[in-house]
């Protein structure tokens, strides 16, 4: 095609494919370069200790998060033990105090039940007694008695 | 009776000098290989991952690799192609392994794309067009980025190393067809940004 005689957006077309073109040619020159330059440079060995450092970091990290998992479930534990005792030791104390209110109520019952039986029979041996202790009343004296 | 016991030694003795003569043929075959595909693997790798180290050390068990399966290289791609299959497979498996152990390695050596961009041949060219090539040459590496790794691999061997179709599909186990939609998807994105910088 005529690049003169085309419409503008094909001659924009071509444009833009003479920049992709163009740009592909400068990025492969771009990576032929720089990789002959690193191909030919002498190599050093500071990956190595770089990598061993790395990996040495790592295996603390590793160590560290280890030792911390297992103290944590262990603290988890004996904590969790602990508050297990407490409750035991409160449900105890709460047995204890209900046993021995409910003793004392029955206690209560007891002597109450025992007074009431006592006030109401008067043994027969002491109805003599009971007779003079009315007649001494000042209310019921006699005659005879104020002589 | 006795001939075959006397033959026996003698063509054991054939075989064995023929084995040798084929083992350092087969040698001097490999060497051969290495000296001439060396720097375009170190290439590849370079350009896919950036990294000089990396790129250096996937080279070596490219042909370390390579070297261990070269009785079984049949021929029937070449060598290139063959190395080139070998060299994307191990880039896969570094990146696999490199998502596995995240917490090892958590930066990367790779240079960044402005000092990769600065790296141009030294031709025959003014400052304005080493200015203009340097930018184009970045925003290429900036499209090649943003690629896929398939789409990456597919891309650099077309437009770094000049493979046609027909190696690319031998080197990535792809089909023609797909290659095709890879490179087009890709050169999208290149044009895309060439676009956008205009």
């Amino acid at each position: 095609m005529n690049f003169q005689t085309g419409s503008p957006e094909q001659k924009h077309d071509k444009d833009a494919d003479a920049v992709l073109h163009q740009a592909l040619k400068n990025f492969q020159s771009s990576v032929h370069a720089w990789s002959e330059a690193e191909y030919s440079k002498p190599r050093t060995g500071t990956r190595v200790h770089y990598t061993s450092w790395r990996m040495a970091a790592g295996w603390v990290m590793g160590c560290v998060l280890a030792v911390g998992s297992v103290t944590g479930a262990l603290y988890q534990r004996h904590h969790n033990k602990e508050l297990a005792k407490i409750v035991a030791a409160q449900a105890a104390t709460q047995q204890k105090i209900a046993a021995e209110l409910q003793r004392q109520k029955e206690n209560e019952d007891l002597l109450a039940k025992v007074d009431s039986d006592v006030s109401r029979q008067v043994p027969r041996a002491m109805q003599p007694l009971a007779q003079l202790m009315t007649s001494d009343d000042p209310q019921s004296m006699t005659g005879d008695d104020a002589q | 009776m006795a001939a075959g016991i006397l033959l026996e030694p003698i063509a054991s003795a054939a075989s064995g000098l023929t084995a040798r003569r084929e083992r350092g043929a087969a040698a001097q075959d490999f060497s051969t290989v290495v000296l001439t595909h060396r720097l375009q693997i170190f290439r590849f790798l370079l350009a896919s991952t950036r990294d000089v180290d990396l790129a250096e050390t996937l080279t070596q068990e490219c042909f370390l690799k390579a070297h261990r399966n070269w009785d079984s290289f049949r021929g029937d791609s070449s060598a290139m192609t063959w190395l080139m299959r070998i060299a994307i497979n191990l880039q896969k498996d570094h990146w696999r392994n490199r998502r596995m152990q995240f917490w090892r390695h958590t930066q990367t050596n790779a240079v960044d794309l402005d000092a990769a961009s600065e790296w141009l041949p030294s031709g025959e060219r003014s400052a304005d067009q080493q200015m203009i090539a340097r930018e184009q040459v970045g925003q290429v590496w900036k499209a090649v980025e943003r690629l896929s790794p398939r789409q990456k691999s597919v891309f650099l061997l077309r437009y770094i190393e000049d493979l046609d179709l027909s190696e690319i599909a031998l080197a990535t186990g792809l089909s023609e067809g797909t290659i095709k939609a890879h490179l087009s998807r890709a050169l999208v994105k290149v044009r895309a940004e060439l676009k956008g910088k205009q």
